[in-house]
């Protein structure tokens, strides 16, 4: 980046002097977090891309280039299949409910209630709890006997009794069967997000000018007409940084996966992320794991980029 | 009539509250129960879950905290928390008031391009960061996570504090220029001031987000005397392949609520934060 001329319009007429020197701090602030990214992130990007070009694995970790054989190799593979389709599937319906669900709970936490503080706390819980800890309180809710969900329908006779409407089973064994797994993780991702993107849409919420609300109030606007007016414009910006930072940890995420079901029924649930480290950590296939893990990547660059897009689009208006 | 109606939407409003409240924390009371009840009231499929149907015990804690190094994992936890927390504000702080301040045409690819290398995740990156540490010789060492840490948190922060930033109208620090203060000056007595809120919540984001981290701490620690609470926990209290549910669920809930109610009292600042009292 030094090496870039910076030419810096005069926005409030000519302070030569200043400019240059405000252009020169500018610069010193940033290339800490530049030289961390750089070191940190680039280099180990390029690096995972060299193993996925490579034959490397832990037992002989040297790179050399063997070509896109490994993505082929991936691509051929059934498992990779369901563990891509998987991702994207889990990724989009669990974030469309969250943006849902997050908007309305935000809205209901604006108003002023007894007891908002122990509310919040609840409902923050998912969030500020370790997200293996939290997995594993569901691993054991879910688990194939001892279950409470069944317990309960159990007891209110939708389980577990001869005609009952779930079947004459004692349990359901949600993370045995490949339907049941599926939305259980989609049910636990969804539990995991909400609390950020209810955080994020409440700092939108509130950002609105009250005056300007207050203003369309007095000229007769209905509450309907200030939400898809003002409230649902201004905050839209804000909506989609949410809804980013959703997919972005869904769509990456190892814990509900890994803790829960391991990929299993037979690989049903097996995701990107969960897949990459099977074949690459514990199967010690680090070019192979490599390559699958760069799969990621693409998607997730444009996700971004688009989502950008539409922040910035509506900042304009 | 009117009445009527806002006692509906009163009583609309509480219910939704209260499911929301009940889905998220109920894995936690979960946790409390599993925690407290003894082994046989437990595995007891006929007994009522959700209740105490013989007197609570508490030899799943003792053994949590006299059997378990969950103490450890407790201070290894804190530890690399904070080193990354002071890491993460050294560097994240002044680049966003950078970014914010001054940026336009490539200080805005740049802020984007780091915003974008938060997209590039631990599962992408620690297959060559676990060979990385390794030639440092930091395996096996909470260094390398609180090397490494900073991957995520300072991208994402530098974000977020951006955001902050932004929202302080430029005149303000103007004024104080005017008024004799350095741009420093302006910058630490009355920029850092207004976006306290901001900070504190960076602090919490990048501390939450080195406790919540799995992937890292799984793939570079595998001595237990070394693991941080969100792989020690999963891990180390599974006996063969027998998990023992009462102190999982008692590590589980010791190392998740303290962070919580940490977390909840700064939501608040950060709501007030955003209403921005000295402009107005």
């Amino acid at each position: 980046m030094s090496g870039q001329p910076v030419s810096s319009p005069a926005v409030d007429g000519a302070r030569g002097g200043i400019q240059d020197r405000e252009s020169a701090l500018a610069k010193l602030m940033i290339a800490p977090a530049i030289l961390v990214i750089t070191a940190m992130i680039g280099v180990p990007f390029v690096l995972a891309i060299l193993y996925s070009l490579s034959d490397a694995t832990t037992g002989d970790p040297s790179i050399k280039i063997v070509g896109l054989r490994n993505f082929r190799a991936a691509l051929a593979d059934p498992v990779f299949r369901i563990s891509l389709w998987n991702t994207v599937f889990f990724t989009l319906v669990s974030q469309c409910i969250v943006v849902l669900l997050s908007r309305l709970l935000a809205t209901a936490l604006l108003k002023k209630f007894r007891g908002k503080w122990l509310v919040r706390f609840l409902i923050m819980l998912p969030w500020t709890a370790p997200i293996s800890l939290g997995v594993i309180g569901w691993l054991w809710m879910f688990d194939s006997i001892f279950s409470p969900i069944d317990w309960v329908l159990r007891y209110v006779g939708l389980l577990g009794a001869p005609g009952a409407l779930l079947g004459a089973g004692t349990n359901l064994y949600y993370l045995g069967v490949p339907g049941l797994a599926i939305s259980s993780i989609i049910l636990v991702d969804v539990w995991r997000i909400l609390p950020l993107a209810t955080v994020i849409q409440l700092a939108g919420l509130s950002s609105i000018p009250r005056d300007l609300l207050e203003a369309a109030e007095v000229d007769g606007a209905t509450p309907w007409r200030r939400t898809l007016m003002i409230t649902i414009p201004l905050t839209l910006p804000i909506t989609s940084i949410a809804f980013l930072f959703g997919v972005v940890f869904t769509f990456t995420d190892l814990v509900v996966v890994y803790v829960l079901t391991r990929g299993g029924p037979v690989h049903m649930t097996q995701v990107l992320s969960s897949w990459t480290f099977f074949k690459g950590i514990e199967g010690g296939d680090l070019a192979q794991g490599a390559a699958i893990s760069l799969f990621m990547f693409p998607v997730l660059a444009s996700v971004a980029i688009l989502i950008l897009r539409t922040a910035r689009r509506t900042e304009v208006v | 009539m009117t009445n009527v109606r806002k006692l509906a939407g009163r009583g609309g409003l509480y219910a939704l509250l209260a499911a929301f409240a009940f889905f998220g924390a109920f894995p936690f009371y979960w946790m409390v129960i599993a925690t407290f009840k003894t082994d046989h009231d437990l595995f007891s499929p006929l007994n009522n879950p959700f209740l105490f149907n013989e007197p609570p015990t508490l030899d799943h804690l003792k053994n949590l905290l006299f059997e378990t190094h969950f103490h450890t994992y407790l201070t290894n936890t804190l530890w690399v928390g904070l080193a990354v927390v002071v890491i993460t504000l050294v560097v994240a702080v002044p680049a966003a008031y950078s970014l914010a301040r001054w940026a336009r045409g490539w200080g805005e690819m740049l802020g984007i391009g780091i915003f974008l290398t938060y997209l590039v995740p631990p599962t992408i990156l620690f297959i060559p960061l676990s060979r990385f540490t390794s030639s440092l010789g930091l395996q096996e060492s909470l260094w390398s996570l609180i090397l490494v840490y900073p991957t995520f948190t300072i991208p994402f922060c530098t974000w977020l504090l951006m955001g902050f930033f932004k929202t302080i109208p430029k005149d303000i620090e103007e004024q104080a220029m005017i008024d004799g203060l350095s741009r420093f000056g302006a910058m630490w007595k009355v920029v850092l001031p207004l976006s306290i809120s901001g900070v504190l919540t960076v602090v919490v984001f990048a501390f939450t987000l080195s406790m919540h981290e799995f992937i890292y701490a799984l793939t570079f620690i595998s001595v237990s005397m070394k693991k941080t609470v969100s792989i020690g926990v999963p891990t180390e209290l599974v006996r063969g392949d027998v998990f023992q549910w009462g102190s999982l669920m008692a590590g589980a809930l010791i190392a998740s609520l303290p962070v919580a109610v940490v977390y909840t009292f700064f939501l608040d600042r950060f709501v007030a934060g955003f209403t921005m009292g000295a402009v107005k």
